[in-house]
């Protein structure tokens, strides 16, 4: 009975490594090797580390990454701020059918492909556009203004983008949350931000910690909206790393770059983790 | 039983996708293959097309990473052939006896060989060229007739060029320098991007945005949002149909030409039809409906007696003799300096 | 003596619906207040609306003579015991019970010695470092309640909180609460559908229904003289018969269905004819009794015995199939009863009390 159970487990679970060993572990040794390749002033390939020496020597490359790590961090906290309410809403105070609309709105815009979406926010934006054509209008501008390619618009882009991943781990732990131990505190002279900060935050913490992983993660690696709405400053990481790979021919730097993004993010989410006092486990569950 | 059946049924799968139609993958740039065409070719030959889009990075790119296979069929440009060819060896030799030369202008066919020969074969053979300069609005930039327009404070704002490695070549001779010339001197080559990227910088205030898809840039002059731009002739052109203020102009130093070719990736598996897919898109009455709809002039001989009237008019409006004399031709590019390059354009776009 | 809080014609309404129809009642400061009633007559509701989380239709709500109308729950002197307590799980006991203080932004030295000294009022000494999972039912109870009483309120809300204990807890908290609320003295306002947890801790019981007080009145009082028929069936026990008035005077002659003539007494006397229910207590029955005069007397035939120790009953049926309640004294008397036994029965007419149907 054992040896079956056995059997049987390792035969399910055998695709699954499978899978796993052949998309995700080889084509990662393979970039690995690719990242410590490089030519000599001969024009020969050779071992050597001066792929990731560049990103340290060259101002540019951590310059880009420190940007994008921060930009990623400020539109995590702007997501949260703007997705706590929202899902507050949704939770505790819609009614049950306003609040599988509201689900379904929030849904809505994930049914097109991002760069429609960042398309749609350029045509909103644009100094011939829509916002402008009204404001025109109404006379509340003389000369139509220029709303595109700067960071606010960016990060406005990316929280726009990023939106549902921290309001649907945030619903999830609302659920949970008994309305009577928000009636309790606000009983025991709690003011509203008060019973924000000492109840609802703390009992959502796993919630959003998942969700600000997921945030950070996918403004990290966003690559369409900085580009397209960012316009003429907003060098973003993966931007670099596509430019190495396709522009440059600079397989191995791009690797490298590759490499870097992975490994620094990940300390950043490890730092933002000690400071919460999380677990990964935990969060995970 | 079960079993047997089972295994003949999936047999019977395989071999009707074996025997399914041949196929030609093409690997192109968005409307070198119009779909009028494609059905033309399907339906002479019985060969079905399909067509992946793309641009010339991202084709050697895809090329490489599979080192020649995937596609039967690539349209670089000509200058990028014969570096990527030495270092990754991505295609095959052209087989000149299989490509009907009558069709070809002679002295295109002849420079796309001489400048894609690798170690004694060539690799590509020449489809169709055109030229980047500028668009400009003469309404609101009526003076904008050089590179330096892309400088000029006085278009503050109302600016637009893609951060690629044209713009630099534009730059380096909208600051007087020969950039081709300097492509064998790499340290010169050097000094030039440094002073270029210094320039860029300085004017990064002046330059609305970095454009990167060709609609939108059109979009951009339409709109009068943006007054000069550093684009291709033939969207100029387009723009000219809609607004006669809005025209290609080749700048005085000389517009930038390029030649967009067939070349074959190294792994090819269908070779013959790539062959008769080149033919017959240099048929002249083909490269005329191409050129019709795309603007954009082939190497075809005697494809213009084919040319509706009007894009003719586009071309002898803005390429009079003496403009097409000054177009400056790209070389082959060396390898060095796409690295230097890509490092340069990254500084460009990270300087506040 | 001072009214710590006064109702005054209190209504809410939903829709249609009137959930709390023209409440008016007083406690007065230091008592032991229940309100007691079936779910859904309304008195959470009215809790509710004492406690800031709802708002009346009509009416006034005050407190300490300060109107509460407008007044969020934050800033009413008020506390609520939640029905599931509501103790905050991300904290401590100390934490718990310090989160009302901090937010009146008290001193930290001086929130530390009245969480000791109201933990040691509950009898938890030395439990602030306890996490809450780590507490018993009956101690979770408690805690619950220290967090409210160490904001001295004037009025302390409890809305049923021994409901979610077992019953060997529940009887054992019952007496302490009464003794706490005695040793403190604050007000008392207790929610509950459990007649038995209302008649032993209050002071004053209101008996509601379908949105109205029926009753108010001292446990004792709304045992013996219940002033409806719904407070005769819902607080203790009762044997029910219908039947028909047919003689009237100072005492009333009731006709049972079982064609029985039963002399008993009313709080208004009805006319011959009129419709009546006649309620008598269980303990009211006297079995086999050995002078019969003035009494009505009937026999019946012995169902089953009830045994609860000092609590044990007898199930007896009438020949008309009519089942009634009868309590066994305990002295051991009626030991030789057995089921299928007939006894006769008999009450004296004051015992008994009619309400016209």
């Amino acid at each position: 009975m054992k040896s079956g159970f056995r059997l049987s487990f390792w035969l399910f679970l055998a695709p699954v490594l499978l899978w796993l060993f052949l998309l995700i572990v080889l084509p990662h040794i393979d970039l690995l090797l690719l990242s410590f390749r490089g030519e000599n002033d001969m024009g020969d390939l050779v071992w050597t580390i001066d792929n990731y020496k560049n990103f340290f020597i060259e101002p540019i490359y951590w310059y880009t990454f420190v940007r994008t790590a921060l930009y990623a961090i400020v539109t995590t906290l702007c997501t949260f701020v703007l997705a706590l309410p929202v899902s507050f809403y949704i939770v505790k105070l819609a009614r049950p059918r306003t609040r599988g609309f509201l689900t379904v709105l929030l849904l809505l815009p994930f049914w097109v492909s991002e760069l429609v979406r960042v398309y749609g926010w350029m045509i909103l934006l644009r100094e011939s556009g829509v916002l402008n054509y009204f404001l025109l209008k109404t006379g509340l501008v003389q000369q139509p203004v220029e709303m595109l390619y700067n960071d606010v618009t960016m990060i406005m882009g990316l929280v726009y983008t990023s939106m549902l991943f921290m309001v649907v781990p945030l619903i999830s732990a609302m659920e949970s949350l008994d309305d009577s131990l928000i009636e309790a505190a606000s009983d025991l002279e709690a003011s509203r931000f008060t019973i924000l900060r000492t109840i609802i935050i703390p009992h959502c913490k796993p919630g959003i910690t998942s969700g600000a992983i997921v945030v950070f993660m996918l403004a990290l690696g966003n690559y369409l909206t900085p580009n397209l709405m960012g316009g003429k400053n907003s060098l973003w990481f993966t931007e670099q790393i596509y430019n190495q790979f396709i522009a440059s021919f600079n397989w191995n730097q791009g690797a490298a770059f590759g490499f870097l993004l992975l490994v620094l993010s990940s300390c950043i989410i490890w730092v933002g983790l000690k400071l919460s006092r999380h677990r990964l486990g935990e969060v995970a569950a | 039983m079960k079993k047997i059946t089972l295994l003949t049924a999936a047999c019977c799968f395989f071999m009707a996708t074996a025997v399914q139609a041949e196929t030609l993958k093409i690997l192109t740039w968005k409307g070198y293959a119009p779909q009028v065409l494609i059905e033309k070719f399907e339906k002479d030959t019985g060969i079905k097309v399909e067509a992946t889009y793309s641009n010339n990075e991202e084709m050697i790119a895809k090329l490489r990473a599979t080192r020649g296979a995937g596609f039967d069929l690539a349209q670089p440009s000509q200058d990028r052939i014969s570096s990527v060819q030495e270092k990754y060896k991505i295609y095959q030799p052209v087989d000149y006896g299989k490509i009907d030369a009558k069709l070809f202008i002679p002295s295109m066919l002849d420079a796309v060989k001489a400048n894609t020969k690798v170690g004694g074969n060539s690799y590509a053979v020449p489809f169709c060229w055109g030229t980047s300069g500028l668009i400009v609005n003469s309404d609101k930039a009526a003076e904008a007739d050089d590179w330096n327009a892309l400088l000029d404070p006085q278009y503050k704002g109302r600016i637009s060029y893609r951060l690629k490695r044209p713009t630099l070549i534009a730059m380096g001779y909208a600051l007087g320098y020969d950039p081709f010339a300097l492509y064998s001197d790499a340290k010169g080559y050097k000094e030039m991007l440094d002073k270029v990227a210094e320039e860029m910088i300085r004017t990064k205030p002046l330059v609305k945005n970095y454009w990167a898809n060709g609609d939108a840039l059109l979009e951009s002059m339409r709109s009068g949002e943006v007054f000069v731009a550093m684009a291709w002739d033939n969207g100029g052109w387009k723009l000219h149909d809609e607004n006669k203020a809005i025209d290609f102009k080749a700048p005085e130093k000389g517009a930038l030409g390029w030649i967009d070719t067939f070349a074959i990736p190294a792994k090819a598996k269908n070779v013959d039809a790539a062959y008769k897919w080149i033919n017959f898109m240099m048929a002249p009455e083909n490269a005329a409906y191409f050129t019709s709809q795309e603007k954009v002039p082939t190497a075809s001989l005697g494809a213009n007696a084919h040319v509706s009237a009007e894009v003719r008019a586009n071309f002898d409006r803005s390429f009079p003799k003496e403009t097409i004399d000054n177009i400056k031709w790209y070389p082959p590019v060396p390898a060095k300096l796409e690295i230097m390059e890509g490092k340069i354009l990254d500084k460009i776009k990270a300087a506040k | 003596m001072a009214n710590d809080l006064s109702v005054g014609n209190l209504i809410r309404s939903f829709g249609d619906f009137t959930a709390v129809d023209n409440v008016s009642f007083d406690v007065p400061q230091g008592s032991f207040f229940s309100i007691l009633g079936p779910s859904g007559c309304g008195k959470t509701t009215l809790l509710r609306m004492i406690a800031g989380f709802d708002e009346p239709s009509s009416g006034t709500i005050t407190i300490r003579d300060q109107d509460m109308r407008g007044v969020p729950p934050n800033k009413r002197p008020v506390n609520l015991v939640f029905q599931h307590l509501a103790l905050f799980p991300m904290m401590n006991v100390a934490d718990n019970i310090a989160f009302g203080l901090k937010r009146r932004g008290m001193k930290s030295t001086e929130i530390v010695r009245r969480i000791e000294a109201i933990l040691e009022r509950v009898d938890l000494p030395g439990y602030g470092k306890k996490q809450i999972r780590q507490l018993s039912g009956g101690q979770k109870q408690r805690v619950a309640i220290a967090r409210c009483l160490v904001m001295e309120p004037s009025v302390l809300l409890l809305d049923e909180p021994l409901g979610a204990l077992d019953l060997k807890l529940r009887e054992q908290m019952k007496v302490e609460l009464k003794k706490l609320q005695a040793k403190v003295g604050t007000t008392f306002i207790y929610i509950t559908h459990d007649q038995s947890e209302a008649l032993v801790m209050s002071d004053h019981i209101a008996v509601m229904n379908e949105g109205r007080f029926e009753q108010v009145g001292s446990p004792r009082e709304l045992y013996s003289e219940p002033q409806t028929p719904f407070v005769a069936r819902f607080v203790g026990d009762n044997n029910v018969w219908s039947g028909e008035v047919v003689e009237s005077g100072e005492r009333l002659t009731v006709r049972t269905g079982e064609e029985l003539l039963f002399t008993t007494r009313s709080h208004k006397s009805y006319a011959k004819g009129s419709r009546v229910d006649l309620f008598l207590r269980p303990e009211a029955l006297r079995i086999e009794p050995t002078d019969t005069n003035d009494l009505n007397t009937f026999e019946v035939d012995v169902k089953t015995i009830l045994f609860d120790g000092a609590n044990s009953r007898l199930l007896t049926v009438m020949p008309g199939g009519h089942e009634l309640l009868v309590s066994l004294p305990q002295n051991r008397q009626f030991d030789h009863i057995r089921p299928g036994d007939r006894i006769l029965l008999g009450w004296h007419p004051d015992a008994g009390l009619c309400f016209k149907v």
